[in-house]
């Protein structure tokens, strides 16, 4: 543990609880109310939960690095569970070569390219969904569609691809403690881990898929053989499971609103700005830490090299110094700013993809379905990074 | 506080007072101005805040990253050679008084 000044105010909650990860928006507020940076003496850590501190830390890298982990554990004191990642979990000038072939192929113009493919595959399966009428939103839509359309454009293989939801499970809870949640996760994933790593193999990938555009990197030089790999399993740890819950996420919001879903309805033009709202207001992933590389000053509160700091991006979506009405859910407000993909140079590097994806199945929602029945409470998948949800049963009603 | 000025695709021109080491696009985005959108809040990933630095701002911005360069493939105006990401662009003293032309389209 570092030393942490006696005057930065304390909570002595549990970010990382079962309470805490059920409802955490009452625990944001305290934590906001507290201080700009906050003291958790149960992990030795310093925490920031409003919106100017949590955009400060992710934008200053050289400061607040990211390899020495996103998570509670530093990787210049504890050996990672995995090998690091070389994009999450790297700082420049790694981080850059990564990043500029992962940009690249995750870019806007990519996106306009597997737009029909994925907007076909959004109108397929909303159409069996509405056949069936009643249906479990996570299970059958919100996991079935990102599992079906990223993996597509991955190049992966069709067989197993459940896989990577328990995987991705895995990589989130392993951001926090080694707590219950994720002695369970790893439980589950092991047996999973030699299938990850085969199917980031060259071989294993449809030519022309984004995993073989990184091996393609290779052959111009840009990257080298054991990088490769490493990147295409970026994919699938981070392009699943967080698409998955700002779907679901969306789906319960706007389930949930009545009254904005009828704005969406009358409208599908407002897909985009209110899968964007759905994420400031249940954002996918909650939380990320960073490590200071060196003694500084964070808010006027001075920190020690090697703190572990954790944002809340969560919180900050919720913070009513930046936002007004933040517990208000509301299509039509411009949610641009949020940080749900986080910010900075680590900013979501799919966060296109995830839109498109957000987008087509929101849109194609508006179109066809009149009414989104809740058909009984959600329930809630907890995991020590992301808001996810196990079930949502929910009736469409045609349009 | 240092000045930049934002003008419009009409030639209607904003002046803004950006702390340093904030960027053009916050500052654009906290300002409300039309013709930055910035869907991705500054992370370099979807090419709507891109704008044209004026000759005399050319010399002194700060040097493109890779990750920049790539992204200014997938702007819906045209890329021109003095076509940046102003969420790049961090305010300096040194970059006081200049202009930057917004593009047609984001």
């Amino acid at each position: 543990m570092t030393d942490i000044a006696a005057d930065v105010p304390v909570v002595d909650f549990d970010p990382f609880s079962d309470a805490f990860l059920t409802d955490p928006y009452d625990y944001h507020r305290q934590m906001r109310d507290a201080g700009p940076v906050v003291h958790i003496p149960r992990y030795g850590i310093l925490a920031v939960a409003r919106h100017a501190e949590v955009h400060a830390v992710l934008n200053d890298w050289q400061t607040f690095i990211s390899s020495a982990g996103v998570g509670l554990a530093n990787f210049r004191k504890e050996k990672p569970f995995r090998p690091p990642s070389l994009i999450l979990e790297a700082d420049p000038p790694q981080h850059t070569r990564s990043r500029t072939v992962l940009g690249r192929i995750l870019s806007p113009k990519t996106v306009q390219q597997i737009r029909p493919h994925f907007q076909a595959e959004a109108e397929a399966l909303i159409d069996r969904l509405l056949e069936k009428g009643t249906i479990d939103g996570v299970k059958e839509l919100s996991e079935a569609y990102p599992l079906k359309v990223f993996p597509d454009a991955v190049g992966l293989t069709e067989e197993g691809r459940e896989n990577l939801l328990a995987y991705g499970d895995m990589v989130f809870n392993a951001f926090g403690p080694n707590n219950q949640l994720l002695i369970n996760a790893a439980k589950r994933v092991e047996p999973l881990t030699d299938w990850i790593m085969t199917n980031c193999q060259r071989r294993n990938l449809r030519p022309g898929g984004f995993g073989d555009q990184i091996y393609q990197a290779v052959e111009s030089g840009e990257l080298t053989e054991a990088e490769a790999p490493m990147l295409v399993r970026s994919f699938l740890s981070a392009g699943v499971d967080t698409t998955v819950n700002g779907i679901g996420n969306a789906l319960w919001c706007l389930a949930n609103h009545p009254d904005q879903w009828d704005k969406l309805h009358a409208n599908p033009a407002l897909a985009r700005p209110a899968f964007e709202e759905s994420l400031r207001f249940e954002s996918s992933v909650q939380t990320f830490f960073r490590t200071a590389s060196r003694d500084c000053e964070l808010a006027g509160v001075p920190v020690r090299s090697d703190t572990k700091v954790l944002t809340f991006l969560a919180s900050a979506n919720r913070d009513p110094r930046h936002w007004e009405n933040p517990d208000v859910f509301d299509i039509e407000r411009r949610a641009t700013g949020h940080m749900a993909f986080g910010s900075g140079i680590h900013g979501c590097v799919g966060q296109v993809v995830a839109r498109l994806e957000g987008e087509l199945i929101l849109s194609t929602l508006a179109r066809r379905v009149k009414r989104i029945e809740p058909l009984g409470p959600p329930v809630r998948r907890l995991n020590n990074t992301l808001r996810a949800l196990a079930s949502l049963p929910l009736k469409f009603h045609a349009a | 506080m240092p000045e930049v000025h934002l003008i419009q695709p009409d030639g209607r021109r904003v002046t803004l007072d950006v702390p340093v080491g904030t960027s053009i696009m916050q500052a654009a985005v906290s300002a409300g101005v039309t013709g930055i959108v910035a869907e991705c809040g500054g992370s370099c990933m979807c090419a709507t805040c891109h704008v044209y630095a004026d000759e005399a701002a050319l010399g002194k911005l700060p040097p493109m990253l890779p990750t920049e360069h790539e992204m200014l493939e997938c702007t819906a105006s045209e890329r021109r050679p003095n076509s940046r990401l102003s969420c790049q662009v961090k305010m300096s003293e040194e970059l006081a008084g200049l202009s930057f032309t917004l593009p047609e389209s984001q």
